[in-house]
């Protein structure tokens, strides 16, 4: 197969909701599409594999033009060589395993034998050699994400897409089909679109991601960088730290809806975004005594709750942030909702980046 | 529900409840009201003299012409029906909604009007029958041929709503999953859609069938009455009740054992196909 590039620019339309997202992905790259439910991921690519009309932009693969609404260009699903595993895997019913892999080659115009043939290595591929005799009501949903796998390389597409790949799997299952996924994406050889709504998933499986909220791209990049600079509230909620956007000057910075961080880079200057790790916050219930050079204010507990074997507390104030501390700590500190503390954050524990990438 | 549970599409089992009273009165009532007629029947059935009746060589003649213009009626809705069950739940054509009402015409049409327009269509004076005629020689009414159009008129539109049910109903989202594999329409519909609402079609095409095999005012009326070609059951019920009102019982009675068995044969997978298909 020749690795082809994917080149998308998606208009799509659902009633009052406008999906307008441009992605590209280079041969062999993975791309995650990360966002929350109903920011148009589905859409998006449902859009790439033809199901649902673009109303406007293009789609290009390789040399081919799929889509360009200006040129009046629309290729139907079943001739775009692109290869989909869907969300609950859709596999049909009616046939085996092996004959739902075999399918694909067999709407090309193999015989029934000859795909059966071609269709086994893949089945042997994601392990299921021994289940090819089951029907999709028979296989686990582990099992069914790997048939649904196959199935679609089989057809050695030019474009995998991927729609929620391991959401209807239970949590145990998830865990060791991720690495498993991951495997098969990179041999696979191709670009792959996969759309999530787990970061975690995201950043094991993407080489990049793309954040979309409510239909357009929000922020984009390695999965690393995208976790260290988070530039929404729901990127930050979901790489678990605290964000605020505010305007730099000498090591000061102006936090939009007030107060004011101390940083000790004292390089930013103007619009900046600050990310504070929520293990990196401090809590007191006495006034701190002055020292270093830091940041110092009052709250009041608004939640708390655990995460892994930290407490996470929510703290109201000038500044709204999470802290987490140890259970010990927090029983020491006798926290509870309602509790007025002190929140000491260092200077050197801010994260400042620019707001334009 | 897991996701193993929900891929398997295994519906919630519900506990069986005893009937409230203002269900369980009609329903009562209405299972009387069905069944009266039948033990009328029964009770009335001249069981001696039945076996000479049943072998009698009119009877067996009506009671095969039955079992097989029935058969090759359904037939005939199948292999016209699904297609256009097809057209009228999965395509945007201008017009469907007309369409579906006109095609359902023959549910509410009272069958003799359906066999005088039969005539007036498919009769040697009919707007296409006369071009039958003259071009090929052939004539319709009042043959075999004749009972088989007029059972296929009357008992086709049970097929296309029962189809055309549960191709709405059916998940269209497999039939994508099938166009992203690279099937065209034609063999996504062979290979996904048809065995997907295949106890659908079979239910409709029961339904037909018991429907063709009652069949009477529009047999008659396009097909008329000619023992071995076009004397149908129901007709020969309807002649011998005015002659010989014994043989009409009996007659009835055969009518309704075929039926029953080949029904309470189907039931078990008409039942289980339900409304989803």
């Amino acid at each position: 197969m020749t690795p082809s590039t994917l080149d998308a620019h998606v208009l799509a339309r659902r009633g009052a909701f406008e999906l307008d997202a441009e992605i590209r992905a280079a041969p062999t790259e993975v791309l995650a599409v990360l966002g929350p439910n109903g920011a148009g991921k589905s859409t998006l690519l449902r859009a790439l594999a033809g199901l649902t009309p673009l109303a406007g932009g293009h789609v290009r693969l390789g040399g081919r033009v799929l889509d360009d609404d200006a040129a009046g260009i629309h290729t139907p699903p079943e001739h775009r060589g692109i290869g989909m595993v869907f969300q609950d895997y859709l596999l049909f019913p009616h046939l085996s395993a092996l004959d739902n892999v075999a399918y694909g080659l067999r709407a090309q115009g193999l015989r029934r034998a000859a795909a059966r043939r071609a269709a086994a290595p893949w089945l042997d591929r994601v392990g299921l050699a021994d289940r090819s005799a089951l029907r999709p009501r028979q296989l686990s949903g582990g099992q069914a994400q790997r048939v649904a796998l196959a199935r679609a390389l089989a057809l050695a597409p030019e474009l995998l897409l991927l729609d929620e790949p391991l959401a209807a799997l239970d949590a145990g299952t998830r865990l060791s089909l991720r690495t498993d996924l991951r495997r098969h994406l990179t041999s696979y050889g191709g670009p792959a679109v996969v759309v999530t709504h787990d970061a975690v998933e995201a950043m094991v499986l993407a080489d990049r991601l793309v954040v979309l909220e409510r239909g357009r791209i929000v922020q984009q990049g390695r999965p690393a960088d995208v976790a260290r600079h988070p530039r929404t509230d729901y990127v930050a909620s979901l790489v678990g730290v605290n964000l605020y956007r505010g305007t730099a000057r000498a090591g000061r910075v102006a936090v939009t809806g007030g107060g004011t961080l101390v940083t000790a880079d004292r390089t930013a200057d103007g619009p900046v975004y600050v990310a504070l790790r929520p293990s990196a916050v401090a809590l007191h219930r006495q006034p701190p005594t002055p020292g270093s050079p830091r940041n110092t204010w009052t709250g009041t507990v608004s939640a708390l709750e655990s995460v892994g074997d930290r407490v996470r507390v929510s703290v109201a104030g000038s500044l709204s942030v999470f802290a987490d501390v140890t259970p010990a700590a927090a029983a020491e500190l006798r926290l509870a909702a309602a509790a007025e503390v002190w929140v000491t954050v260092k200077a050197a524990e801010l994260t400042v980046y620019p707001d334009q990438p | 529900m897991s996701g193993a549970d929900r891929l398997a599409g295994r519906p919630p089992r519900r506990r069986a409840a005893a009937a409230p009273w203002p269900l369980a009165v009609p329903a009562v009532l209405g299972a009387a009201f069905l069944l009266l007629p039948l033990v009328g029947l029964l009770v009335r059935t001249p069981w001696r003299s039945l076996p000479d009746l049943v072998g009698d060589p009119i009877v067996r003649q009506a009671l095969r012409l039955s079992l097989v213009s029935a058969t090759l009626a359904t037939a005939l809705s199948v292999l016209l029906g699904v297609p256009l069950a097809w057209v009228l739940a999965r395509t945007r054509l201008r017009g469907r909604f007309l369409l579906r009402a006109l095609v359902t015409l023959p549910l509410v049409l009272p069958p003799v009007v359906g066999g005088v327009a039969l005539l007036l269509a498919l009769g040697r004076r009919g707007i296409v029958g006369r071009y039958l005629e003259s071009w090929f020689g052939v004539t319709i009414p009042f043959t075999t041929t004749a009972v088989v159009l007029a059972e296929t008129f009357v008992a086709m539109p049970f097929l296309v709503i029962t189809v055309e049910g549960a191709l709405r109903a059916a998940d269209v989202r497999y039939e994508e999953a099938s166009a992203s594999l690279g099937a065209s329409r034609w063999t996504t519909f062979r290979r996904v859609t048809l065995p997907l609402i295949a106890p659908s079609v079979l239910a409709g095409a029961v339904l037909c069938w018991a429907r063709a095999l009652g069949e009477f005012g529009a047999t008659i009326t396009f097909a008329g009455n000619f023992p071995g070609t076009t004397q149908t059951m129901p007709i020969a019920v309807y002649l011998a009740l005015e002659t010989d009102p014994d043989a009409a019982i009996a007659l009835s009675l055969v009518l309704l054992a075929v039926s029953v068995a080949i029904l309470v044969g189907l039931r078990h997978r008409i039942v289980r196909s339900g409304p989803a298909g």
